[in-house]
């Protein structure tokens, strides 16, 4: 993620998401509503990590969620165009 | 739930080729974590300016002390720091254990296949030493692709596994003097012995960069595919 040899994938968004869920999000079961793929969250491709995490469909690039750490908020927006979630975190 | 950012402090490390290392730290409090977890890791620079990556832990946890896998890529904004600059004693932050689906937990009595290229044998060496100090007497297959035998992590464990530990090593670029396979990238042809010893529910692990580990995840379908057999889940993990 913005460093060659580090993670690329969902498995990398543990952590952040660790900020804002109570449940460990990498075996989240997903379907694609693009392609129709299905896995889990671990399997979704990263892009990032600055300014943002971006993690997209690893069949079609269809956006699953984004989401950007500022120093107080984490914003969260799943799927396209379905605005973003501001969560408190401090 | 939120986890903490736990100080860590760096105590050791270990050349395991010329560019990748093995880094310990000791993290006080540290809760413990499973074969296939990783950490974040977190640095602050003197003007605040933070930089977060992931990294996966290379053994068991042993009380508060973890090892890290770092392979130090040019150009990377953390990891040759990490790999080589981090002084001994220096302090930086992790947050863990992460990540729940790239995981063996020595309980599984089933045979495993898992699959490597370069780097991304670290979280498969911690299921490997895992599995040992649990005595389990299932088989644990490691296929490694490296470039070269000088690219070999880990090789004295790898090579002395004992008798439930099976690791093959295919070499990309060059091969050891004698070696019967011919250098070359993974083919379904390296991986239809290892995938004939599994049960129908058995794990398959594998990780590499991306483009090495969509190859591997192919071949493996084809392969079960034409057996008409499908191992429970084949479990992916990628970097670039």
């Amino acid at each position: 993620m913005g460093d060659p040899g580090a993670f690329l994938d969902g498995n990398a968004l543990a952590g952040p998401l660790s900020e804002i869920l109570s449940v460990e999000p990498t075996t989240a079961w997903w379907r694609c509503p693009h392609c129709k793929r299905a896995g889990s969250l671990a399997q979704l491709h990263l892009y990032g990590p600055e300014p943002g995490i971006t993690a997209r469909c690893p069949g079609c690039a269809y956006v699953a969620l984004r989401l950007v750490r500022e120093e107080d908020h984490i914003w969260l927006t799943l799927g396209s165009e379905s605005g973003a979630f501001r969560f408190r975190t401090a | 739930m939120a986890l903490a950012w736990l100080p860590a402090r760096l105590v050791g490390r270990r050349a395991q080729t010329a560019t990748a290392r093995s880094l310990v730290f000791t993290v006080p409090g540290w809760p413990g974590h499973l074969p296939g977890q990783h950490v974040d890791v977190r640095l602050t620079a003197d003007d605040g300016y933070q930089a977060v990556r992931s990294y996966s832990l290379a053994a068991p946890a042993d009380d508060d002390r973890l090892e890290l896998g770092v392979q130090a890529v040019s150009g990377g904004e953390v990891s040759p720091y990490l790999a080589d600059q981090l002084p001994p004693g220096e302090r930086v932050e992790m947050r863990g254990p992460l990540g729940n689906w790239f995981v063996w937990r020595p309980e599984q009595t089933e045979p495993v296949l898992s699959v490597a290229g370069g780097s991304g044998v670290v979280p498969l060496m911690a299921m490997i030493r895992a599995h040992r100090s649990a005595g389990s007497r299932s088989l644990f297959q490691l296929v490694y692709s490296v470039r070269g035998p000088e690219d070999v992590w880990y090789r004295e464990e790898l090579e002395d596994g004992g008798p439930f530990l099976d690791v093959r090593f295919l070499h990309t670029r060059r091969s050891p003097h004698g070696a019967a396979r011919a250098s070359g990238r993974i083919t379904a042809a390296d991986l239809r012995e290892p995938t004939a010893r599994l049960d129908p529910v058995s794990p398959v692990y594998v990780c590499g960069s991306t483009g090495f580990v969509e190859t591997v995840g192919d071949l493996l379908v084809e392969l079960f595919a034409g057996r008409g057999k499908e191992p429970a889940t084949i479990r992916t993990e990628h970097f670039g």
